[in-house]
């Protein structure tokens, strides 16, 4: 450890806690508080890296390590959790505000103070891993039992059978005689086996036994009273996120609605287990809390909305017109920095410029998604100048009607390049950024209700269509280990200039034209406008949907391919153009 | 059929019409002075009407309209009963539409009013873009476009700006209508669904003559508008929308057998356009002179 550590000790509630301290105490604090049943050790790494240009605090909760214990339970309930953490603010930063981040029952205690009435006078902002608020998830229970609709029962279901330990420890003598005998002597193994986590000396400390039986108590003060009787606490603090995808104790979707009681709420996805989030990527999370701390810095000095977004970045091919289009202005109202790409530089810079408008600054590229070269280069240009994205979305295609005999190979092979090609290619530049970055993302693909309703008049597109939601099907499971979601969307008939650049096997210039006219005339008719595709687009990267069809047609022709396939073989032999 | 009719006005009847047209801009402007955070579309409204009468109004072509927010957009119009000022109140940054139609001695204006209160970036950049539109709209008519044609040129262009055409939201989706001296003797100052009842008798009227001639005094993207300009004088009012912010002018244009010409230039909204095309050449200016 390269910066040394300065230690002392804050009174709070007739406890001495014991405090630690890295880093220049003239730069903005952060306070990072542990879990159960960790010590401020836990944040060895991350503390290593704030420590470079932040205040580093930590300290050891009530009841661990080196810090000391309640004699009762009582001495366990959240408002004196949250003391400590506001007595322990007010020793180390008397005159800012500090930057908290919090894991585990850390997040919990600290989801106390940062709720209390007037916290964003003394708290700047709030990064929470793996740790609800107690008061939040009780109502969430509550919502979901009185509307128990299929998703949500499987919700319940979900994180009743990953909250075992939570009833177990409410039992008497169970817990901790379990951690008395064995559990804690084991527990490295536990860490290396089932959360993946290197062993390291030191880790876990020499204080785990005292500290796993004690703070059982945590649980068994908490729990019952605050879920069974869940107050209102919304905060003005702004709060990052951070979603642990291999996290086997809080479900992601703990956090389902969580806006409504942080209005600035930043979402982040971090691909590690509960523990291995601190212990093997603490640089990563590092990187998230200083970009926060560095965003809410500048929105408190700027009071406004701050140029950067809510610092996801999205990439959008074919965002020149369209549905790339409205899903980029889509994706930058919802406060992402996006960047698009057209083959037509001055509509992609009309839609960056729009975006700008309702959102943080865009930018737009000119870049043909049919060439690989070109593609990579792209990646790299975004990666080096505006840093590696969250979100893809893969929009770029082009429409081709005419039968397989009609059609000629190098029709075949502009489509396919464009429409299957060109996703493969953004697929790999960018899925390679992410995967390599290590923090997940989302890929969407912008495929077709055509990719399973066969058609006659179709052939060449459907088929590039069909392929790409058979890659995405195919990505979606190797991606997943890297915490990368794939959403395959199907629009069906919006819209779009799409007809209006469409070709047409076997017609002469003049019967392409009106061939065009008339199919621009039936999805004018037809009237379902790319913005509610950018919608669904939004909501799928939202909650990692994997088949999105959109147009009510999209959605019955998914219903039949899958009822009556036959049936729909059948129908592809109409005419339809 | 008969033969395509000839200019049907002097130059004193364009002068007159100027001047109502005039008239009616002025009165807007006074409202926009007027306005502020915490009126509502029917005050609004109300004060367009007084300071049009008091300003020699004798009837409307129809009733004042005031579009606030994201109802200059329509945005979640469902009913044309939704066109009429509500109890919507003006809140700092919000855009507004002003719509009125005064008739002086049987002479007719239109006119559309953009504006906002307090800063709105979106409304900043829609008003500068309207300007395309006036200029598209002149060249395609002085081509002698038939009039669905110069709609669909009105529609690629907003496409292209990534806006919504807003004017089909108004009945039968029109981007103009004809407007001619009224002439007839019904009872002025009463309305029938917002317009005048010697509004309708006009309208009613030339829709019959109009028809036998296979052209309509409104001007829309369907079969009835594919005909070259006629001749005389239109209310044409583009309506764009992005978001919850929406913004239209509406003047009228000159159609003589084979030309077309805006009939007045001294507008507020083509001041504004000038006096930022002249602020952007100043600085311009000031950049090559620091620069040097």
């Amino acid at each position: 450890m390269s910066t040394p550590t300065r230690r002392r000790t804050v009174r709070s509630g007739g406890l001495s806690l014991a405090v630690f301290e890295q880093g220049d105490p003239a730069a903005p604090t952060v306070l990072l508080v542990h879990g159960y049943p960790d010590t401020h050790a836990v944040w060895d790494d991350v503390a290593a890296d704030l420590a470079r240009d932040h205040h580093v605090v930590r300290y050891d909760v009530r009841g661990a390590g080196e810090s000391g214990a309640p004699a009762g339970r009582d001495g366990y309930r959240l408002e004196h959790l949250a003391e400590d953490l506001f007595a322990v603010a007010e020793a180390v930063s008397p005159d800012e505000p500090v930057h908290l981040v919090a894991h585990d029952w850390g997040s919990i205690q600290s989801w106390e103070a940062v709720t209390a009435p007037g916290a964003e006078r003394r708290i700047a902002s709030y990064t929470t891993m793996s740790g609800p608020c107690l008061d939040h998830t009780g109502h969430w229970l509550r919502h979901r039992l009185r509307r128990p609709t299929p998703r949500h029962l499987g919700q319940l279901l979900h994180q009743g059978l990953h909250s075992w330990y939570i009833t177990a420890f409410h039992l008497p003598y169970l817990a901790p005689a379990a951690w008395r005998l064995g559990l804690a002597r084991a527990w490295p193994r536990v860490l290396r086996d089932l959360e993946h986590v290197t062993p390291r000396a030191g880790h876990p400390g020499p204080s785990l036994r005292r500290d796993a039986v004690r703070g059982i108590e945590l649980y068994r003060a908490n729990f019952r009273p605050t879920m069974g009787r869940p107050r209102e606490r919304p905060t003005e603090v702004p709060v990052q996120l951070v979603t642990l995808t291999r996290d086997r104790y809080v479900g992601t979707y703990l956090s389902e609605g969580l806006e409504r009681w942080v209005p600035n709420l930043t979402r982040r996805t971090l691909h590690a287990g509960h523990w291995s989030a601190l212990l093997e990527k603490g640089a990563t999370v590092a990187g998230l809390v200083r970009e926060f701390t560095a965003r809410t810095a500048a929105e408190r000095a700027g009071n406004g909305r701050p140029a950067e977004g809510d610092g996801r970045l999205a990439v959008v091919t074919g965002g020149g017109s369209g549905i790339g289009r409205a899903t980029a202005l889509a994706l930058a109202e919802d406060g992402a920095r996006v960047v698009v790409c057209d083959l037509d530089l001055a509509a992609a810079e009309r839609t960056a410029e729009l975006a700008s408008l309702v959102g943080p600054k865009a930018h737009a590229y000119r870049v043909d998604v049919a060439d690989g070269a070109a593609m990579d280069a792209f990646a790299q240009a975004v990666a080096a100048e505006h840093g590696v994205p969250d979100v893809l979305v893969n929009n770029a295609g082009i429409g081709h009607s005419g039968t397989f005999l009609q059609t000629t190979e190098k029709e075949w092979q502009r489509v396919l390049d464009v429409n299957l090609w060109g996703v493969i290619h953004g697929c790999r530049a960018f899925g390679t950024l992410m995967a390599d970055r290590g923090r997940g993302g989302h890929l969407v693909n912008v495929s077709s209700a055509a990719a399973y309703l066969p058609s006659k008049a179709l052939t060449a597109y459907a088929t590039s269509k069909a392929a790409v939601f058979m890659l995405s099907d195919c990505l979606r499971a190797e991606f997943t280990a890297h915490g990368i979601g794939v959403s395959t969307i199907c629009p069906g008939i919006v819209n779009t200039n799409i007809t209006r650049t469409s070709t047409f096997s076997a017609t002469t210039a003049a019967e392409q034209a009106a061939k065009q006219a008339r199919a621009a005339r039936l999805y004018a008719r037809r009237g379902f406008p790319p913005e509610k595709v950018a919608d669904a687009i939004v909501r799928a990267v939202r909650t990692g949907r994997a088949v999105v069809p959109v147009t009510p047609e999209a959605k019955v022709a998914r219903f039949l391919s899958r009822l009556s396939p036959g049936l729909l073989r059948l129908a592809a032999r109409l005419n339809v153009t | 059929m008969a033969a395509m009719p000839a200019f049907p006005y002097t130059e004193r009847d364009l002068a007159r019409f100027r001047e109502v047209q005039q008239l009616a801009y002025h009165c807007a402007e006074q409202v926009a002075a007027w306005i502020e955070p915490g009126v509502t579309e029917r005050q609004t409204t109300a004060e367009l009407r007084r300071r049009l009468v008091a300003a020699g109004v004798q009837d409307f072509f129809h009733v004042p309209f005031a579009w606030f927010g994201d109802r200059t957009a329509f945005r979640h119009f469902r009913t044309p009963l939704q066109f009429f000022a509500g109890s919507r109140r003006l809140e700092e940054g919000m855009p507004y539409v002003l719509d009125c139609a005064p008739i002086v001695d049987g002479y007719t204006a239109d006119i559309g009013y953009g504006g906002k209160v307090g800063e709105n970036r979106v409304w900043d950049r829609l008003a500068a873009d309207l300007a395309v539109y006036r200029e598209l709209i002149l060249a395609e008519v002085r081509a002698r476009k038939p009039l669905n044609e110069v709609y669909a040129a009105v529609d690629a262009q907003i496409a292209a700006h990534g806006y919504d055409n807003r004017h089909r939201v108004y009945p039968g989706r029109v981007i103009g209508h004809q407007v001619t001296r009224t002439t007839v003797r019904g009872p002025a100052g009463v309305n029938v669904f917002g317009f005048g009842v010697r509004t309708l008798q006009t309208l009613g009227r030339e829709l019959v003559t109009e028809r036998l001639h296979g052209r309509s005094p409104l001007w829309a993207d369907g079969r009835s508008s594919r005909h070259a300009p006629t001749p005389g004088l239109w209310a044409v009012e583009p309506h764009i929308g992005f978001r919850g912010v929406g913004i239209k002018f509406e003047e009228l244009l000159v159609v003589t057998e084979d030309d077309a010409h805006w009939l007045d230039d001294d507008l507020p909204h083509v001041r504004r356009w000038t006096a930022a095309g002249q602020e952007a050449t100043s600085t311009r200016t000031d950049a090559v002179e620091a620069a040097r």
